[in-house]
């Protein structure tokens, strides 16, 4: 099956001037096949929200594409005019922010927002809006009721699936959540997880899921790309992150996150600051703090991509195919076994080989 | 309504002294909503008894609008009890305080607030922000300020110290402020500090390391320290009791990981499947149920507060609030399941 959205080679940057532009996001490869999760984690300022922004077509200046596309179902959203963009929002690219409680107009019962979308991409008559808003009220799981009220009569949660149910009222193929249950209490957020879920189900669209929760997402995502200094410096099925992270970021990241009950045991999770953007280190931008850090290789040379196994890809030197000048240090069992052996020719670059590239 | 168990129940701590610092009963804070002639009495905290050990951490779990905020400020006299007794350091605490004994009460109960964005005085520097409780708990003479101020920034992580005395907070990221809120509390030289979803603002990496920072000094200093989350995976990280609420009410009370690893009331349960566990989830297919909200609690139901939404609920729930009941090792839940 084609993939649903493919962003390739992917380079954001922020500046009003032309000779002052920060690049947030850095040579992103990125796949979502249709009725996929695909979950982006990464810490604040990692740029997993400006690459949403940017995948759904969304990105207004001062940010631009400096280079790449952004595939939706072949057609590249970047060189799409703002006419037929729109066409595409709601319709078939959808999203749902983190502050989506608050997206809803104070002024306006529920139900005339619905119109108003709908209108605005042609469903016919008011009644025809009319049936479908209380459709997705139901799957929702929202009493009809709600719709002709006002937003602040209805509780954070309830908002949240009102938006949800607005989002998916033109059944779109794509729907970006970014961060979409961060403001919500734990069981409600459960819940609204479990009813998206159900949802996918039903409606089969694909969705990238944007969250800091790592324990939620390795939860609820399919596969899992983690950023940092915007870059994907891991992707894998969401089981075999969880079990055996690759890159030393992601297994930091994870160790950030207490696990509930069990043996009290003391963490260190993650030391240090992410780098400023406008001044990132030579070589791997998570180097300074890294555990296991190669002095003298990822201080200068960034790191390749590696197809670890099918499926997984790390940029790490620690998973290069040859290694460079020094030994490596004493690696966990998990860097074993994708390393070969045999010494690189000092110097030589270590890019992405042709087989390197995004997986999928 | 004083517990069946009597004083044994509610105190038994697994690695803190047997010593409560804190003893709190019955305590019912209400207040008055809406217009006058329709104002509607909210119950925020409904009867709760708890105490906390010397060198003991104690995290107090719930949802919104359970009551664990206003357990934390009214403890802290940020707020007055409508009724109840809070006793501190084997000394009970009248309702009504003078100034110097207010006074003396919070340089023994300290706070550290939720958002480190608005909880620091954004005109003053973080010099003046942690010396004003030497002066005003008097805990140093003026000569020594400049010492002890120095001691507690590099007590919890802002080195040298020199380079942070004349920043104002908008010159300080999300955890660094949170550090200075960390010293301005540990300036009182209290005995209990009641941290407030101290981490939920921040971000994911800056949490542990505010977490590792409040057990560190907590240690040191063998503080009591009242950890106030929603995060059950925070909270079973940090304490060594765990206390949960609903609707205002104290619902079970027990050693962390018994609380985590075995919850007993069926709220608590709810609560446990709907945190992000991997370790226990995948593979399962299992799905989340869950039914209702939250009572209103302006309409308290009489009886247990979670009947409306419990499985488990019989005919006597609805009837009156269950008693305490011993469920395991220092371990109590308010359910008539047990």
């Amino acid at each position: 099956m084609p993939p649903l959205l493919e962003v390739r080679d992917l380079y954001i940057g922020y500046g009003w001037d032309e000779r002052n532009v920060t690049t947030i996001v850095r040579g992103v490869n990125l796949t979502v096949a249709p009725g996929e999760v695909v979950g982006l984690a990464g810490e604040s300022g990692c740029g997993k929200t400006t690459l949403a922004f940017a995948a759904a077509g969304l990105l207004e200046p001062p940010g631009r594409a400096l280079a790449g596309q952004v595939l939706f179902e072949g057609t590249n959203l970047l060189e799409l005019p703002p006419e037929q963009l729109r066409a595409l929002h709601l319709a078939r690219i959808s999203m749902v922010f983190q502050a989506s409680m608050n997206v809803l107009n104070p002024v306006t019962r529920i139900r005339e927002q619905f119109k108003d979308a709908m209108k605005a991409h042609g469903v016919g008559s008011a009644d025809e809006a009319s049936a479908r808003a209380k459709e997705m009220f139901a799957r929702v799981k929202l009493p009809e009721r709600f719709l002709d009220a006002y937003p602040h009569q209805l509780s954070g949660g309830m908002r949240q699936r009102a938006v949800i149910a607005l989002a998916l009222c033109l059944e779109p193929k794509l729907v970006f959540l970014d961060e979409p249950t961060t403001a919500l209490d734990v069981v409600v957020q459960r819940s609204i997880i479990q009813m998206l879920n159900d949802l996918r189900h039903d409606l089969g669209f694909g969705v990238v899921f944007i969250t800091h929760d790592l324990s939620l997402l390795v939860e609820i995502a399919d596969r899992i790309a983690i950023m940092y200094a915007g870059a994907i410096v891991e992707e894998a099925p969401a089981q075999l992150l969880y079990q055996g992270p690759e890159h030393p970021y992601t297994a930091a990241l994870m160790s950030a996150f207490p696990p509930v009950g069990g043996k009290r045991k003391r963490l260190e999770g993650l030391a240090g600051q992410p780098p400023d953007l406008r001044r990132l280190p030579p070589g791997c931008a998570f180097a300074p703090r890294c555990t296991r850090f190669i002095q003298g290789t990822c201080d200068t040379v960034a790191p390749p991509e590696v197809r670890t196994t099918e499926g997984r890809r790390v940029s790490c030197h620690l998973y290069a195919e040859t290694v460079p000048s020094r030994p490596l240090p004493e690696a966990g069992p998990e860097a074993l076994g994708s390393r070969g052996n045999g010494a690189r020719v000092a110097g030589q670059p270590i890019g992405l080989s042709p087989g390197e590239g995004a997986t999928n | 309504m004083v517990s069946t168990l009597g004083e044994e129940g509610l105190r038994a701590g697994p690695q803190g002294s047997q010593v409560p610092v804190l003893e709190v009963r019955g305590l019912t804070k209400t207040y008055s909503v809406g217009r006058f002639g329709k104002a509607k009495l909210v119950r925020a905290l409904s009867n709760v008894d708890l105490s906390v050990m010397r060198g003991e951490v104690l995290g107090l779990v719930g949802e919104s609008g359970s009551g664990k905020t206003t357990f934390a400020r009214t403890v802290a006299l940020l707020e007055r009890p409508t009724s109840g007794e809070i006793r501190l350091l084997g000394r009970g605490v009248p309702n009504r305080l003078n100034q110097a004994r207010l006074r003396e009460h919070r340089g023994h109960v300290q706070m550290v607030f939720q958002d480190p964005y608005t909880s620091l005085d954004p005109l003053h520097t973080v010099r003046y922000s942690v010396a004003r409780p030497l002066q005003t708990f008097k805990v140093a003479p003026k000569a020594a300020h400049a010492e002890a101020v120095d001691r507690l920034l590099t007590q919890v992580g802002l080195v040298p110290p020199q380079d942070f005395l004349r920043r104002y907070p908008y010159q300080l990221s999300g955890g660094q402020r949170q550090r200075v809120g960390v010293a301005r509390a540990l300036a009182a030289r209290p005995a209990l500090l009641l941290a407030d979803e101290p981490t939920s603002m921040l971000d994911v990496s800056i949490r542990l390391s505010i977490m590792n920072l409040l057990l560190d000094l907590q240690k040191a200093e063998s503080l009591s320290l009242v950890f106030v989350t929603h995060d059950l995976a925070g909270a079973s990280y940090m304490s060594d009791r765990i206390a949960i609420m609903y609707a205002g009410h104290l619902v079970e009370v027990g050693p962390s990981e018994r609380v985590m690893g075995e919850p007993r009331h069926p709220y608590t349960q709810l609560l446990r499947r709907a945190a992000p566990d991997p370790a226990s989830h995948f593979g399962t297919g299992r799905r989340f149920e869950a039914r209702g909200d939250p009572p209103d609690l302006a309409n308290l139901p009489s009886g247990c507060p979670f009947a409306a939404r419990c499985p488990h609920v019989r005919k006597e729930c609805t009837e009156a609030l269950p008693e305490w009941r011993q469920v395991g090792p220092g371990h109590q839940a308010r359910c008539v399941l047990y």
